[in-house]
């Protein structure tokens, strides 16, 4: 982890890696798409943007790589300014963007080799290699792209977004689409990726995602960064999960040894609801189900769940405004 | 500069040729044959020598420029609207490369392909006709400077083009006239009054005059001027692609 040089603070704070700095942008139709985005990326972290369709994470994400221009504003990557110091900033990021975009009658190993090349690094076959094996192309570097399956071709877009060693990775919405197994393939690999030192920026509409992979959390909505907090933190903000345990016969009232649980019966006196926290440990499910047991109540059916996205947006923008 | 991005870029175009072998290289080596068979042998046989030149001969620097220019224009063009079209040019936005780099990447590719082509088509034309080289240097020249001249035109055409039929339009209603109208089956000293007067505002003249001096010791016009108006065209389609790289035009939202 690398530490600014004399931080002003008392605090020893990790200088960022990424910085965005007001940054606005205006599509050629008039429309804003970003208002006044201010992000510092930490060095080493996993950071989900998070946020509905059309918030502009996109727009953020290809801003910052370079494919749009902004209308306000500046970026560091690294410590170089992106449109001064384009090379120097560029060659440090990696990006895998929404859409699968592959030259679908090329080969998997010419399309490597090429974004390698564009980035300005030397041939490295067995770096490549390497590559390939981590997101499990390797014996499928001879096929055309276009006879790979969908989540191949994810992977293709990745492995070629790895292939100049960046050290700054931009995933967005690697997940859309994508069924559960590969989904967790995906965070394995992006677990793994952080591991080796690769700072990534995700960007996601799914909570469990966030939830999931992130350290920290920035929500963007109509163009502008709502909050980033913490996970951990957030993910206390972001409300509560309810167990609900399905009976196997209707009880009259909950036993006494229970009482030490905010259970409630529902009206129907089949249900137990139990409303927690997603975050807080002291609210463990072990010690319910236990004292359940104890209790002789035997239930057939588990269940939770948690807000929405949606409420939990409405949350936030109403507590903010 | 990011010598390994000129190179990546241009060995990735370069393996599409190898792909697409047939159509870039095969079909006009055939399509020029029958050029030669039915101008050169079939017609050619019954006209009169052009000074001092066969008629089948007179026509071999015509129609390699023919090739030449239809072929840099189509290579480049599509070599640069496919990554748009398909949407990979998001990698080539996102790399560290600048404008110039990718210019020499793509349009170097292109030329570099129709020179070969064009070499293939002298090749073949000798099985035709006799040929004869009076300088063979500025035949070089005059190859590489118009594959590169074209191939930049492409290139912008590539740019500018936002579907397949813009695309197409281009060579097929302004480059074609003008290449068959541009003396490479005549000498425009062939043409009645005013229309050598007009045949001398079409480019294509120039390049076809000075490849053929190149040739035979005999142009339509003064070989300084051939040269000196290629290299106005070289520097036109510099500039067109500088201005698109310094505003982002097309490239960027
Ligand atoms: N090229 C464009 N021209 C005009 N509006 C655009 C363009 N690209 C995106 N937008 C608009 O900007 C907003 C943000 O888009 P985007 O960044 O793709 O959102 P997200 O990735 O969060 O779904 C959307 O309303 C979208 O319609
Ligand atoms: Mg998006």
């Amino acid at each position: 982890m690398l530490l600014s040089a004399s931080p002003p603070k008392a605090v020893v704070t990790a200088e960022p890696i990424v910085c965005v700095a007001n940054l606005s942008k205006t599509y050629a139709s008039g429309f804003k798409a970003l208002d006044a985005v201010n992000l510092e990326i930490r060095r080493g972290e996993i950071f989900a943007l998070l946020g509905p369709n059309g918030a502009g994470k996109t727009t953020l994400i290809s801003i910052i790589c370079g494919i749009v221009n902004a209308s306000e504003g500046a970026i560091t990557a690294d410590g170089h300014d992106i449109k001064r110091d384009y090379r120097a900033a560029r060659a440090k990021i990696g990006l895998v963007p929404q859409e699968l975009t592959t030259d679908t009658f090329e080969t998997v190993w010419n399309t490597l080799r090429l974004s390698r090349g564009l980035f300005g690094k030397p041939a490295d076959p067995a770096y490549l290699e390497q590559v390939l094996r981590d997101v499990a192309l390797w014996d499928r570097r001879d096929a055309r792209i276009m006879t790979l399956s969908g989540g191949m071709k994810r992977r293709v877009m990745i492995a070629k977004a790895l292939s100049h060693e960046p050290i700054i990775l931009f995933l967005d919405e690697p997940t859309a689409g994508v069924d559960v197994e590969l989904r967790r393939d995906m965070w394995r690999m992006v677990r793994r990726l952080r591991e080796s030192g690769v700072t990534i920026i995700l960007t996601t509409h799914y909570i469990e995602e966030a939830e999931e992979l992130a350290d920290r959390i920035g929500v963007i909505n109509n163009g502008k960064l709502v909050l980033v907090e913490e996970k951990d933190v957030l993910m206390r903000k972001l409300g509560k999960k309810q167990l609900t345990l399905t009976l196997q016969a209707p009880i009259e009232r909950l036993p006494e040894s229970l009482a030490a649980y905010a259970f409630e019966l529902s009206p129907d006196r089949r249900e137990l609801i139990y409303t927690y926290d997603t975050v807080d440990g002291s609210h463990g499910i072990r010690p319910l189900l236990h004292a359940l047991d104890a209790a002789g109540l035997a239930y057939k059916d588990v269940e939770t769940k948690r807000s929405s996205l949606e409420e939990i947006f409405v949350d936030i923008v109403r507590e903010r405004s | 500069m990011n010598l390994y991005a000129i190179q990546a870029i241009y060995r990735y175009e370069m393996a599409r040729t190898r792909r697409t072998l047939l159509q870039s290289i095969v079909a006009p080596v055939i399509s020029t044959s029958l050029y030669f068979i039915v101008f050169g042998a079939a017609i050619g046989a019954r006209m009169t020598a052009i000074d001092g030149v066969t008629y089948g001969a007179f026509i071999v620097p015509g129609l390699v420029m023919l090739s030449l220019l239809t072929q840099s224009i189509s290579n480049a063009s599509f070599g640069i609207y496919f990554p748009r079209f398909v949407g990979t040019i998001y990698e080539i936005l996102s790399a560290p490369v600048s404008g110039v780099e990718v210019v020499i990447g793509y349009v170097g590719a292109a030329a570099s392909k129709s020179i070969l082509l064009g070499l293939i088509i002298l090749a073949t034309a000798t099985l035709f006709v006799p040929l004869r080289i009076e300088h063979p240097l500025f035949m070089v020249l005059f190859l590489v400077l118009t594959a590169a001249t074209f191939s930049l035109f492409g290139f912008v055409i590539g740019i500018w083009a936002d579907n397949f039929e813009k695309l197409q339009v281009v060579p097929l209603i302004i480059v074609t006239p003008l290449t068959f109208l541009g003396g490479s089956f005549y000498s425009i000293d062939m043409l009645p009054h005013p229309w050598r007067e007009v045949a001398l505002f079409n480019p294509v003249v120039y390049l076809v005059s000075g490849f053929r001096w190149s040739f035979y010791g005999k142009g339509d016009v003064a070989v300084g001027v051939s040269l000196s108006m290629t290299l106005v065209f070289l520097a036109l389609c510099l500039a067109a692609v500088i201005a698109i790289f310094r505003t982002g035009y097309r490239l960027k939202k």
